[in-house]
């Protein structure tokens, strides 16, 4: 089988007066059910990957397949199609919908793709965000939630759909302790139940060693990717 | 659908003041260019029906199309004549018993067959020039318009004995003779009868109150030395719409020059057609200007929420996704702002069919004419929502494009 993710020597550009390179060359495939930390210092490109891989920006060198399909060679209508029945994208800040209710935005995903009738779609948004422990919380808007619940609600939002790869930024970066302690578990149950694929980015170190793989970034390129028998990922030049 | 109608509503709430005024730019459109319509069609269907009622529906003269070929021409074999004298041909429609019979076979409405010749009228050493209509009392009163506007008499007075005319009051007050009293009128010819005057009417328009006069077809075929002639018919239609095809049917029929009002009358109908259009025009320049109140909104909202449109194709919507839901609130706008236009209209007309004008020289008041018709309705509401449509499209396609990451990038 084909891996879920499969980059080959991804780069983005921006075009400016300077160009400014986030991502050089970045070669890595990740399987089904891999649970994976992607670490860097902060202004490494960690956002700007990750953008890469949920199809929210397209590269300016190198090709990616997801889920076997090659989406340099996908419309913009089938990118929107992939995106949405398969990957689930936290965002280092939480990016809910001001206007409607923590439910409300966990079924947003599940009606625009309609397999869901509503009332099912609305069941599935509560039961979603009960297991995160928001259960008493779904009538909510964002702005009365902390920051802590908001980031679960966008984690339940992710899975909405039960997209088979969850990319997350910094799904635990404003959260104390506590809190980040309880999203990592919830994160590392969907990979060990749910058979779902996880690639997160995070500062917390102590976390990343008890993912199963680590990628780091530094100016863009991979420089370390402990996945036992991984390519030796290439260094960036210079 | 719905959940593109439920964000486009969340949307709508959150700029709620700036989306009621442009809706109420539209409605406002909408409601002045409902009663805009409901005034220019209703003074149009006035005059026009003061048009139909005052003349003739179908006008039938002993002339013909083409001019009537030369004596000579069928008996010389020639290319153009001149130099050829004037025979006094005393013209008429021919067989005007048949003629007449002819056409109230098949025509829906009054054949009024009529003489009509000049003459002078003469009274108490004044005198006036006139037109003399030889008419058939019982039928004039159901086919003239005149029969309406006696004040004193009416066609019917001319069946009472001897010679009897009646005449427009201002004639009468230019003769100076009254109801009773005996004028003469002087025939082309010079032959001068005295009539006895049995009816006065008063039209309102000027030259028919002081240049018509009406009597017996048969006194008047005495007057003009002319027995058993007519030389118009007249037809009083129960459709004036069909006017052009039974008057082009009578023409076929009897070879004589047949002018529906509809003919007669064609430079002012031109005239309402470019008026029509032109009121049109301001209808869609008026929608147009409320359209760049909805694309103010729109595009405001849709740097507003930049940051919205982002998340939502992060989610998976595709560009067309966002183009409508942009495009819906624009149309919701122009649709809310066009049904509250109906009733601003509705008020409008309400208000102005109250208004009443006191006109000195009418005697009594009158209203604005006002037309009701559910097409300005529609019409003006179908121009708001394309308005609504462009002003909400041009937005929603800028904002479709946008790339999602250029927006997350610039708000973190
Ligand atoms: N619009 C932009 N124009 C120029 N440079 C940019 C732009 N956006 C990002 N960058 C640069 O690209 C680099 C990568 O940014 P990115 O957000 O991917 O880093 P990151 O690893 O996610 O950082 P952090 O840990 O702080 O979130 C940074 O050095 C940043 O300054
Ligand atoms: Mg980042």
């Amino acid at each position: 089988m084909s891996p879920l993710i499969d980059a080959r020597h991804l780069g983005r550009t921006l075009a400016a007066t300077v160009p400014v390179t986030l991502v050089r060359d970045v070669s890595l495939s990740i399987e089904a059910r891999e649970f994976v930390a992607l670490t860097g210092p902060s202004g490494s490109g960690k956002s700007s990957l990750l953008y890469l891989l949920g199809l929210l920006d397209r590269p300016t060198a190198g090709t990616l397949a997801i889920a076997g399909q090659d989406t340099g060679r996908l419309d913009e209508r089938a990118r929107s199609e992939l995106r949405l029945t398969t990957i689930g994208f936290v965002f280092q800040f939480h990016f809910l919908l001001p206007e409607f209710t923590a439910r409300a935005n966990v079924e947003i995903p599940m009606l625009r793709l309609g397999r869901l009738t509503r009332r099912a779609a609305r069941a599935r948004a509560e039961e979603l965000l009960g297991g995160l422990g928001l259960a008493g919380h779904f009538d909510k808007l964002p702005e009365q939630l902390s920051g802590g619940q908001r980031q679960r609600v966008a984690v339940a939002r992710a899975l909405a759909n039960d997209p088979p790869l969850v990319l997350a930024d910094e799904p635990t970066g404003s959260l104390d302790s506590k809190s980040s302690e309880q999203v990592f578990a919830i994160l590392r149950d969907l990979v060990r139940e749910r058979g779902k694929t996880i690639l997160a980015v995070t500062h917390d170190l102590g976390l990343a060693a008890r993912m199963d793989r680590r990628l780091e970034l530094i100016d863009g390129g991979l420089i370390t990717d402990d996945r036992p028998g991984a390519p030796d990922p290439t260094p960036a030049p210079g | 659908m719905r959940l593109l109608l439920a964000l486009a509503v969340a949307h709508i709430r959150g700029r709620a003041r700036q989306t009621l005024v442009a809706g109420l730019g539209v409605a406002l459109g909408v409601g002045f260019s409902i009663a805009m319509a409901a005034l220019m069609q209703g003074s149009q269907d006035d005059f026009v029906r003061q048009l139909v009622d005052t003349m003739p529906h179908v006008e039938i003269t002993d002339e013909t199309r083409a001019p009537a070929p030369q004596p000579a021409e069928a008996a010389y074999d020639v290319v153009a004549f001149s130099n050829l004298r004037i025979v006094d041909d005393r013209r008429g429609i021919a067989n005007p018993t048949a003629a007449r019979a002819r056409l109230e076979a098949w025509v829906p409405g009054t054949v009024a067959p009529a003489l009509v010749t000049q003459g002078v009228a003469r009274y108490a050493g004044r005198d006036a020039g006139v037109t003399v209509t030889g008419v058939e009392p019982e039928i004039e009163e159901r086919a003239s318009s005149v029969a309406g506007d006696f004040v004193q008499g009416g066609f019917r007075s001319l069946d009472a004995g001897g010679d009897n005319v009646v005449i427009g009051d201002g004639l009468a007050g230019k003769l100076g003779a009254t109801l009773g009293d005996t004028v003469d009128i002087v025939s082309p010819s010079g032959l001068s009868r005295g009539f006895r005057v049995v009816g006065l009417f008063h039209t309102g328009a000027r030259a028919r109150d002081e240049g018509e006069v009406y009597m017996a077809l048969r006194t008047a075929r005495i007057l003009a030395e002319r027995p058993n002639v007519i030389n118009r018919i007249r037809l009083r239609l129960e459709d004036p719409d069909a006017a052009p095809a039974i008057a082009a049917r009578a023409e076929a029929g009897l070879g004589y020059k047949a002018v529906s009002w509809q003919e007669a009358n064609e430079a002012i109908l031109e005239a309402l057609v470019i008026r029509n259009f032109i009121m049109y025009t301001v209808v869609a320049a008026i929608l147009l200007v409320a359209g760049f109140g909805i694309f103010n909104i729109v595009s405001t909202i849709t740097h507003e929420k930049a940051r919205d449109i982002a998340i939502l194709k992060s989610l998976g919507f595709a560009e067309t996704d966002m183009r409508r839901l942009f495009l819906i609130e624009g149309l919701a706008i122009g649709g809310a702002g066009a049904v509250l236009g109906w009733a601003i209209g509705y008020g409008l007309c309400l208000a102005l069919g109250s208004v009443r004008f006191e006109v000195p020289e009418l005697g009594d008041a009158t209203r604005l004419p006002l037309a009701w018709s559910p097409w300005h309705y529609a019409i003006s509401s179908a121009l708001a929502l394309g308005a609504a449509g462009i002003a909400g499209y041009l937005p929603a396609r800028r904002a479709a494009r946008l790339n999602p990451v250029d927006i997350i990038r610039g708000a973190t």
